[in-house]
């Protein structure tokens, strides 16, 4: 029996959602623990910051980190975990395009944390206390917290990374596959895959979608899927729902698809394009009430009929505004 | 800041009608402020949304795309999906926290040689008025489009 490989799951800016992804390994779980031992993974056993930084650089043999960077601690999680790691993986939207805490990118740090210590109904702060990265209380004991970033960041940005792997969180059959994969090249059969985005294909969502594609697709009007009753066997633009298919990276076995509801997006853009937004924004564009009347309407309608998507910004860009092209919101008015 | 300011424009020309106006402004000797860039597309249709935030990312101050005249492209309908992916782009930037009117859409046609000269001055004077972009890493660097040398391969 060779000896164990060694796996940690780092948490960054979170839901953990990535951690019951693991999880859901279920049956292959047993066939994981056969070969590895779980190092690090603060969801799931009693291991400190302090047994990893006592580690071996390159010890661990894969480090999954999910969750986008936004603050010293996630940094330092992040770092920690890059020096003790051979394999180091984004795992999951947040790690890969900062995912949905990136779309605090659209505000600052200084009002957040007026939101969240003066602004909201239920705040009562006359003293305006706000938290402190370092704080000595009457007894002595001195106490550290992590220090909130301007920006939040995907992994990549922060460290090295070796593989990418998208999707909020990667589906079962990709754990299984990337499984596989370190499982492979611990027992010598076959090399590791070329760094960057893996477990994903090269094409569109669209292509692996199993519904009707009709030639030319239309949204005569945009619907919301909370109120629509939806055709299982139908395009969802068809339908007038957003979906963001036609920019998206597939590889997620089209699983949101399957039970009727249309793609977000976590899969994040093909290589072929720098920013998902824009791609997405596109293909909305040339699709929404086109009709030969086009040439008949003028500008400013035309301004009003885009202006039917609400929230362009956070609805294009709802897993990858820190990996976009502009990456945060600024403010010039 | 106004007097100094010597902004960076990007402005994509599709290939039949606005660039062919360029072209003209340039024979017939119009005076244009040297403030801007062109990059010719075959058609303004071309211009990926995301080349635009590219730009506004590199640090241009404005960006605008010209094409055919409605009805006039040489592709039948392709500045009609432009005018749709501007106006939504003008939202989004909008969004992003810039100015709308840092990005502009002109339908020039290949005999607007005035057109052409009058419609690039009035953008650079317009983005001269907005000042540096907010997504400029610095604004030392404001030297005009094609006074700096090229460097040439020893």
């Amino acid at each position: 029996m060779p000896e164990k490989i060694k796996i940690a799951l780092g948490q960054g800016a979170t839901c953990s959602g990535c951690d019951i992804a693991v999880l859901d390994l279920d049956v292959e779980l047993l066939k994981l623990f056969e070969v590895a031992d779980l190092t690090f993974a603060p969801l799931a056993a009693d291991i400190k910051y302090k047994d990893v930084e006592a580690m071996g650089d390159g010890e661990i043999t894969i480090s999954l980190y999910h969750g986008a960077v936004r603050n010293s601690e996630n940094e330092h999680i992040a770092k920690l975990l890059r020096k003790k790691s051979q394999i180091m993986v984004a795992y999951g939207a947040c790690a890969a395009f900062g995912g949905i805490p990136g779309l605090a990118n659209v505000t600052t740090r200084s009002k957040i944390l007026d939101t969240v210590y003066e602004q909201t109904a239920t705040t009562v702060n006359p003293e305006h206390i706000r938290p402190q990265t370092h704080y000595v209380s009457a007894e002595g004991h001195e106490l550290e917290l992590p220090e909130l970033f301007e920006d939040v960041k995907a992994l990549d940005d922060v460290v090295d990374v070796d593989y990418i792997i998208g999707a909020c969180p990667p589906t079962r059959d990709m754990n299984v596959k990337l499984l596989g994969i370190v499982l492979d090249f611990v027992q010598g059969k076959a090399e590791l895959p070329p760094k960057g985005i893996i477990l994903a294909s090269e094409r569109t969502l669209c292509d692996e979608c199993p519904r009707q594609k009709p030639d030319k697709v239309f949204i005569d009007e945009i619907r919301s899927v909370d109120y629509t009753e939806l055709d299982p066997n139908k395009c969802f633009l068809e339908q007038g729902i957003l979906c963001f298919g036609p920019a998206t990276r597939g590889g997620c076995g089209a699983k949101c698809i399957n039970v009727n509801m249309p793609c977000r997006g976590c899969m994040g853009p093909t290589a072929a394009v720098l920013d998902h937004g824009g791609s997405m924004l596109s293909a909305f564009t040339s699709i929404l009430k086109v009709s030969s009347a086009e040439t008949e309407i003028p500008e400013e309608e035309i301004e009003k009929l885009m202006a039917k998507l609400r929230d362009p910004l956070g609805t294009l860009y709802r897993f990858t505004l820190p990996k976009s092209l502009l990456k945060r919101v600024v403010k010039e008015v | 800041m106004k007097d100094t300011f010597k902004p960076k424009i990007i402005v994509f020309c599709c290939n039949w009608c606005a660039y062919a106006g360029g072209d003209l402004a340039g024979i017939s000797r119009y005076q244009i402020k040297p403030y801007f860039r062109v990059i010719r597309t075959l058609c303004s249709a071309r211009v990926d949304p995301e080349w635009i935030m590219e730009a506004f990312k590199l640090g241009a101050d404005g960006v605008m795309v010209a094409g055919c005249h409605p009805g006039d492209c040489h592709y039948i309908g392709g500045n009609y999906r432009t005018r749709r992916r501007i106006a939504l782009l003008r939202s989004l930037l909008r969004q992003f926290g810039l100015n709308p009117q840092r990005l502009e859409l002109a339908w020039i046609s290949a005999g607007e040689a005035e057109k052409f000269a009058t419609t690039i001055n009035s953008f650079i004077n317009r983005i001269t008025e907005l000042g540096p972009s907010p997504y400029r890493k610095s604004t030392v660097d404001t030297q005009a489009a094609g006074v700096s040398k090229e460097v040439v391969d020893a």
